[in-house]
């Protein structure tokens, strides 16, 4: 069974989302998503500044059979990409919530407003249905 | 099989070389009008050996490799069929070697006279109305067929059409190409026989839908039977339909892609029509198609003249997507594949679908009745056929990938693996029409001697291979650890 | 026929085994309608024999005695054991190296190769092949597009003095996905930097530098560098392998280097034969790695702990990233690939300086010869390499026609892509004429201008 922390959101599109103290969000993909992809070896992540829409592709993670984007879960602009990802990709798949997370984001005004993010015990329910 | 062999670079000696292969020196004088700032300051890293140390290097290599006169290499869509020697041959003669491509056209009519029949038969095999050579590859063959889907839409004011419907199962390279066109890829599923879902197909076409593509026989290796309605839905919403002809092989002879209504197909002449697969090419992609792409057909393509034959371009073809190839594609693989259809001439190509068929359909049987299980146990095999090891998986914990590799201990090539994506733990399995009956039991033999060390020794399998040249890779590591290239100092 | 070895008790066996009356019966899913019966447009068989003739007969009537034609394919000295070696079964008929453990030949030579190719070039990666020079300039137009992230115009400029069939293959392969390709004026056979002055303050993604160029002219291949890389522009360098040699690699030009280096990889070791196959070739930056099109080799460890190859990076391509590939390319020019790795490591880095010297001799010998006649000069005052533009006082057509007659290709005809410079045209010796070669082509074209004139 992963791991899905009870005090972060979640996407349907497996990318979890934690609010820190300032306001800000800090996103990664959860365990479920790197258990799934097998050993990274490359990850992108975005450049600070960047201005994203929600659902637009922002980073990329690769393990060596797949390739996949990650969106992001709200508007916004980008604080700072994980600089530490381009040495040690495998810290997605060793902390995926802690160290391996991908990039800080300052929500537009009124972005979280629009969107629906799952709580743990929902994004745990996608889990089991994609299960069966 | 041998086991290692040396980096090139590591038989080095600085003075060494093969010098019987050099021209004389011209001396330095040659080079006085070359202004300094635009010459070489150091030497490139090349190897320096001698001629023979260089021979024995390179046959060694070859003998760490697995092919079709060495080993049966049942790799499923990939057609690993024998390449007929007098094929080679007969392309190499030294004339057609010699000829530069921008030599003038009468200084090529033997030539330029084999292309132009060339073209005429794959017309008739296919039932297509017009034929151009000039792509080098599949998926080159694919990117002029959509090029030219998307042409006829845009000459007609219909330049909305940007959608290319393709089913779940296919190649990568239909995605890909549809990308490379501008177009966006709509994926809609087959169903459980493995045929296309023809209610979600009638929900995706509309005004946008530019075309579909569809492999037939399908990458489940099996015959599309609902064909002549997919044809009806694409057409009556305004799309083309484009056939991708790695599975040519299966139908040869039989079935038309012309007579299924298909618009333009790009055929695979290192698979259906026996040129060499070289390592990773080169291929063949020539395009056929019907009567509305005539006109968009990528040039150049040959045309009679009176009693010549001559190179159409640009100016006989004003609406054509363009030119793909410096000069006319891959010329010399063309010949192999005339020569080859030569050799066959009518009846034995209808032979080549028949016993393509024959051999993957007793195949098929025979493994069923070793154990294994058919994807689609109620369908006949075409060409190919998909085992999935799915039951061996979770019962005995011993993965398709680990009965591929194992394989190749016991002295044959891979089928293709995890190929489509659709069937778990699968393995698409082509034996072609050249195999005997002897090679396809001593395959079934291997694969139940495998199926039994799998319960018995698992092990043996799961670390398998255990007689290759290595074990296997780290893939991980070859991503993470980038060697692209030999260095002096790199470890060995 | 058909190479298929089944007897007829073999056929009686397997369908008893399968549970089918005949052969026939194995298509009965096919609706009945569609099946053909017959292929009346094919002819009848022809056993080896009778093939052999048949193309010896065709192959007798193709060819001229000497080749003077250059034009982005080069007639250049093939040792034998190339093609030797490179026609054994084991290259020859085996796949793609998917399955690594079985295809460790293959795989290390690609990785040899991508060593010599990346040296050549002076740049750091390179790939395993793609279909051809002109194709290459178009991948690498595309690749500039992705690795570019300051620009986001998708412009390319393109000098006029690029081989104009590869601005025609770049123009039908790239411009469906919306790239706009800007040509640059032509002076004295080279692009001169006042065309760049237009551009100045614009978002310009990638500059493509041909070195040679299309006339055999040398450019000023730094300068361009650096213009590019001080306008936010990837440099493209367009090369001759040969020519590779003796001139300053692309790695090195400008204060930076080019980003990304092609090229028709023909000259090493494949014969002309009438446009191919061939294969181009391309390398970049490791830093531009993952946006790099087609296959590429790595060396790794195996479970033992022993050094192995293995195609990497291989999410960058159609089988797993699909729509969203860097390239649909999957089978390109391997084989050809092989004839070159094997092809270099016999010339060495002094036997290919000797060839490129050889050939850069050559073709200055033929320009003397040729100018030396009245009505033909040279038409640009520039340095070129084993290749040169020459103006003529009367048509070129009915010249090389008269030459064909006499059994030389003579040169293009420079007419039809470039009406500017008048009667034009372009030639080429290479290490493969001798002194007597070129005589012959100076007697023949003397005559046929001292027919034309008396005519």
């Amino acid at each position: 069974m992963s791991n899905v922390p009870a005090d972060l959101k979640y996407t349907r599109s497996h990318e979890w989302i934690r609010t820190l103290a300032d306001g800000t969000l800090e996103i990664g993909v959860t365990d479920h998503a790197q258990d799934a992809l097998g050993d990274l070896v490359f990850v992108e992540v975005p450049e600070a500044g960047r201005t994203v829409k929600a659902g637009e592709a922002c980073a990329v993670v690769e393990s060596v059979k797949a390739a996949s984007d990650v969106y992001a879960p709200v508007a916004g602009e980008v604080l700072a990409g994980n600089a530490q990802l381009a040495a040690q990709p495998d810290l997605v798949n060793s902390q995926p919530y802690g160290a391996g997370w991908l990039w800080r984001l300052k929500p537009a005004a009124g972005a979280l407003a629009g969107v629906e993010l799952l709580g743990a015990a929902d994004y745990q329910k996608v889990l089991e249905a994609e299960a069966h | 099989m041998p086991q290692q062999e040396k980096v090139i670079f590591e038989y080095s000696t600085p003075g060494r070389g093969a010098e019987d292969q050099w021209p004389q020196d011209p001396g330095e004088a040659a080079l006085a009008d070359l202004p300094a700032q635009l010459r070489r300051a150091h030497p490139p890293q090349l190897p320096e050996v001698g001629e023979l140390e260089a021979v024995r290097h390179f046959t060694r290599l070859s003998q760490l490799n697995f092919s079709i006169d060495t080993h049966f290499y049942p790799l499923g869509s990939c057609t690993m069929k024998y390449n007929p020697k007098a094929c080679n041959q007969y392309a190499m003669l030294p004339q057609f070697l010699a000829r530069h491509p921008l030599a003038p056209e009468s200084s090529g009519q033997g030539f330029l006279e084999c292309m132009h029949e060339l073209q005429e038969m794959l017309k008739e095999v296919t039932g297509m109305r017009g034929v151009a050579l000039s792509p080098m590859a599949g998926a080159h063959g694919e990117f002029a067929g959509v090029a030219m889907i998307r042409a006829y839409h845009r000459s007609r004011g219909d330049a909305a059409r940007n959608e290319i419907i393709v089913p779940e199962a296919a190649h990568g390279t239909n995605p890909a190409t549809a990308t490379m066109c501008g177009c966006l890829v709509r994926e809609i599923p087959v169903d459980a026989q493995g045929d296309v879902d023809l209610a979600a197909l009638k929900a995706a076409v509309g005004p946008k839908t530019a075309g579909i593509m569809l492999t037939n026989p399908s990458t489940l290796g099996v015959f599309e039977r609902h064909i002549a309605e997919v044809a009806r839905i694409v057409h009556e919403a305004g799309g083309l339909l484009y056939y991708d002809g790695a599975n040519l092989n299966a139908i040869l002879g039989k079935v038309r892609p012309g007579d299924m209504g298909f618009d333009v197909i790009h055929m695979n002449l290192h698979k259906t029509f026996s040129t060499p697969h070289g390592g990773g090419g080169p291929g063949a992609g020539a395009v056929g198609v019907g009567e509305r792409l005539l006109p968009f057909l990528p040039v150049p393509v040959v045309g009679r003249d009176g009693g010549g034959y001559r190179w159409l371009d640009e100016s006989d073809l004003p609406q054509t997507i363009g030119r793909l190839s410096c000069f006319m594609g891959n010329a010399g693989v063309l010949l192999r594949a005339y020569i080859y259809m030569r050799l066959l001439g009518r009846e034995g190509m209808r032979r080549v679908g028949e016993f393509a068929t024959l051999n993957a359909n007793y195949l098929l049987r025979r493994l069923t009745e070793a154990g294994f299980d058919a994807a689609y146990p109620q369908r006949r095999a075409s060409h190919e056929f998909i085992l999935t090891l799915k039951r061996q998986a979770r019962d005995l914990n011993v993965t398709a990938m680990d009965f591929a590799k194992r394989l190749l201990d016991y002295g044959f090539h891979a089928p293709t693996t995890y190929f489509p994506l659709l069937v778990p733990e699968c393995l698409l399995i082509e034996p072609t029409e050249t195999e005997s009956r002897e090679t396809l039991d001593a395959f079934v033999t291997a694969m139940s001697q495998i199926l039994k060390e799998a319960s018995e020794e698992p092990g043996r399998v799961t670390s398998a291979p255990h007689t290759m040249p290595v074990r296997r890779l780290d893939d991980v590591r070859a991503a993470r650890q980038l060697d692209l290239t030999w260095k002096p100092t790199a470890p060995s | 026929m058909a190479f298929i070895p089944h007897t007829e008790a073999d056929v009686a066996a397997m369908l008893a085994a399968i549970g089918a009356d005949s052969i026939e019966q194995l298509f009965e899913e096919i609706p009945r309608e569609l099946r053909i019966r017959s292929l009346d447009g094919i002819p009848e068989a022809l056993n080896e024999m009778q093939v052999g003739r048949l193309m010896s007969a065709r192959a007798q009537r193709d060819g001229l005695r000497l080749n003077f034609i250059g034009a982005g394919a080069y007639e250049h000295h093939i040792p034998s054991a190339v093609w030797a070696i490179t026609t054994r079964g084991e290259f020859y008929s085996a796949y793609t190296p998917y399955q690594a453990e079985a295809s460790q030949g293959t795989l290390q030579l690609i990785y040899e190769f991508q060593t010599m190719i990346a040296g050549l070039t002076g740049m750091q990666v390179a790939n395993a092949s793609m279909y051809d020079g002109a194709s290459a300039c178009a991948e690498a137009a595309l690749m500039a597009v992705r690795a570019n992230r300051k620009s986001h115009a998708a412009r390319i400029l393109v000098p006029g003095t690029l081989h104009p069939h590869y601005r025609r293959v770049m123009q039908a392969t790239a411009a469906n996905q919306g790239l706009k390709f800007e040509e640059l004026p032509v002076a004295e056979g080279l692009t001169p930097l006042s065309a760049l002055q237009s551009f100045e303050g614009q978002d310009v993604t990638a500059l493509l530098i041909p070195q040679p160029n299309f006339f055999g002219q040398l450019e000023a291949v730094d300068a361009l560098t650096d213009w590019a890389h001080a306008h936010n522009a990837l440099a493209i360098a367009v090369v001759n392998p040969t020519a590779l040699a003796i001139l300053k690699p692309p790695g090195e030009w400008g204060a930076d280097g080019a980003d990304i280096a092609v090229g028709e990889g023909q000259p090493l070791g494949v014969p002309l034969s009438s446009g191919g196959p061939y294969f181009g070739f391309m390398t970049t930056r490791l830093d531009f790695v993952r946006q790099m099109p087609g296959r590429i080799v790595g060396r790794t460890l195996d479970a033992a702990g022993r050094a192995g190859f293995t195609l990497t990076l291989q999410a960058r391509e159609q089988h797993i990233r699909r729509a969203k590939a860097t390239s649909n390319i999957c089978t390109n020019q391997g084989l050809l690939m092989t004839a070159a790795t094997i092809y270099l490591s016999l010339l060495g880095p002094q036997g290919l300086a000797r060839t490129a010297a050889s050939a850069h001799a050559r073709t200055r010998e033929l320009v003397a010869t040729l100018t030396r006649l009245p009505g033909v000069r040279a038409a640009f005052p520039g340095p070129y390499f084993h290749e040169a533009v020459l103006q003529f006082d009367r048509p070129v057509a009915p010249l090389l026609r008269a030459l064909a007659a006499r059994g030389i290709a003579g040169g293009l005809d420079l007419s039809p892509y470039y009406p500017q410079l008048g009667h034009a045209l372009l030639v080429c010796a290479t290490e493969t004429k001798t002194a007597e070669d070129i005589a012959q082509y100076g007697a023949a074209l003397a005559e046929a201008m001292a027919a034309a004139r008396a005519a």
